[in-house]
């Protein structure tokens, strides 16, 4: 299986982890991940804020970039992912943009990459027989609950519905396969607070704090998520919640079930440190 | 926040029956489909079912909830919208657009305010919120991607809020997440030319 790779730009920063074990689990499972060569930030919340035509052209520059892959294109941000989405439904459906970015960027697009997240590559494209079989260190035990937040599954018209945009059960099933206990819960698809983390933590901190309280009564052992800033914003806004919850992204489990080397390195980047709880389930 | 919500819609409504009284809020007839055509989105069809409010995330803080701005719009009230604080703080969940009976997204229409009220010289009523946006495009301008450690610095410095969460960024860098150096891309004369055409935002 081969994909055209999108990291973004928090993949290299605040959420380097997450590129880390993307990597790491990918070539564990044979997932060809080629790196779109010289590749820009898609704009994420600030372009389409602002400016429309660049929260398009940002993206499809990317897209453009990609087409040398041949692949569909994945990338791990929900927030990307989003956005790359749009760029793409925008250059299908608008023959006059289209000619536009065509002339833009002297290429012709061909439309045969899809934008795809992460979780669905990992989730539908490989079969979840194979993932279980390569587990070697079962999540025997471990409570989780998954967090999917906004643009994974939202709005299903740019998704294409690889979930449920109300009801997503995608990362469940990978973490069954991985023997984990995927439990129920209410805020799987509640907004963190997003963009609004530094210019109104205040929002953020009621928001994050509602869906860490909402694990913690499910008696979970750890958030799973799979959006750099989502991470950030609940590992970040625990502040008198107790007992403090760890949040890892879906590739760092798959990680540790697939007994990956260098895990240490990615748990350390963690605000709220996962090691105690991973010691506690034997599962450092 | 409803009841007087409520009670300053029926207001615009008595308004726009007697557009001479001396006291009376300005109806503006352009301001619906100028809007509708800026966001591609067709505003008239709210009959205002309330899903998008009751499932927005950053409604509580807002002055108006989105249906209630889909409404002001509907009204004419320009000035109310394009002063009011829920343009700024809608964040895109497009949880709205997802529960939308008539497929209308209203963060479309939110973003849409937000550059008109750029275009129209209003002061954003969430100031912060708008010198990060333009912090962060400045960063891809100058290097392609984003570069958080000047970007959280001009941030800082440009909003006045020097001081919130200086905690949370030192754990950050410590921790090694902030890189210290920009990763440049090659292709920025290319990044630049895609924002000289942008029409609106810079204002």
């Amino acid at each position: 299986m081969k994909y055209s790779y999108y990291p973004g730009c928090t993949l290299h920063s605040t959420a380097i982890e997450y590129g880390w074990s993307t990597e790491a689990v990918c070539e564990a499972l044979g997932i060809e991940l080629v790196e779109i060569e010289d590749w820009n930030c898609c704009g994420a919340s600030s372009a389409h804020s602002l400016d429309p035509h660049l929260a398009l052209a940002l993206p499809t520059r990317d897209l453009m970039r990609a087409q040398a892959v041949g692949a569909d294109i994945v990338m791990p941000c929900a927030a990307c992912y989003g956005r790359m989405a749009a760029a793409d439904q925008k250059m299908r459906s608008d023959p006059a943009w289209r000619k536009e970015m065509e002339a833009a960027f002297q290429t012709e697009y061909i439309g045969a990459a899809r934008p795809r997240t992460l979780v669905d590559v990992l989730g539908n494209d490989l079969p979840i027989e194979a993932l279980a079989a390569k587990v070697k260190r079962p999540l025997t035990g471990l409570r989780t609950v998954s967090y999917y937040g906004c643009l994974l599954v939202r709005p299903p018209d740019l998704t294409n519905r690889w979930d449920d945009p109300e009801h997503p059960v995608v990362m469940d099933s990978i973490l069954k396969a991985l023997g984990a206990e995927p439990v129920q819960w209410a805020h799987a698809v509640e907004c963190c607070g997003a963009s609004l983390a530094l210019d109104r933590a205040d929002v953020v901190t009621v928001l994050s704090g509602r869906i860490v309280r909402g694990a913690n009564d499910a008696e979970a052992d750890c958030i799973v998520c799979a959006c750099p800033l989502c991470q950030a914003n609940l590992d970040s806004r625990q502040k008198g919640i107790s007992p403090k919850v760890p949040v890892l992204y879906i590739t760092e489990l798959m990680g540790i079930a697939l007994d990956l080397p260098g895990r240490n390195k990615w748990f350390a980047k963690h605000l709220v440190d996962p090691r105690p709880m991973l010691h506690r389930k034997g599962l450092e | 926040m409803t009841t007087g919500a409520t009670a300053s819609l029926s207001s615009a409504v008595r308004t726009s029956a007697a557009p001479t009284s001396g006291s009376a809020l300005r109806v503006d007839p352009a301001f619906l489909p100028t809007v509708e055509a800026i966001s591609h989105e067709n505003i008239r069809l709210c009959y205002y079912c309330l899903k998008c409010t009751a499932g927005c995330p950053t409604a509580y803080a807002m002055d108006y909830g989105p249906a209630h701005v889909l409404k002001l719009v509907q009204l004419g009230q320009k000035d109310k919208v394009l002063r009011s604080k829920a343009i700024w703080l809608c964040v895109g969940c497009e949880t709205c657009w997802t529960r939308c009976p008539n497929g209308i997204a209203a963060g479309h229409v939110m973003d849409a305010l937000k550059q008109m009220a750029l275009q129209e010289g209003y002061a954003p009523a969430e100031r912060r919120v708008l010198v990060l946006h333009r912090q962060f495009l400045t960063s891809i301008r100058l290097f392609g991607r984003v570069h958080e450690l000047s970007m959280l610095a001009l941030y800082k410095l440009l909003s006045g809020d020097l001081f919130t969460d200086l905690d949370l960024g030192a754990r950050m860098f410590l921790r090694g997440k902030i890189p210290i150096l920009p990763e440049r891309i090659k292709g920025t004369s290319k990044i630049r030319q895609l924002f000289s055409k942008q029409p609106r935002g810079q204002a």
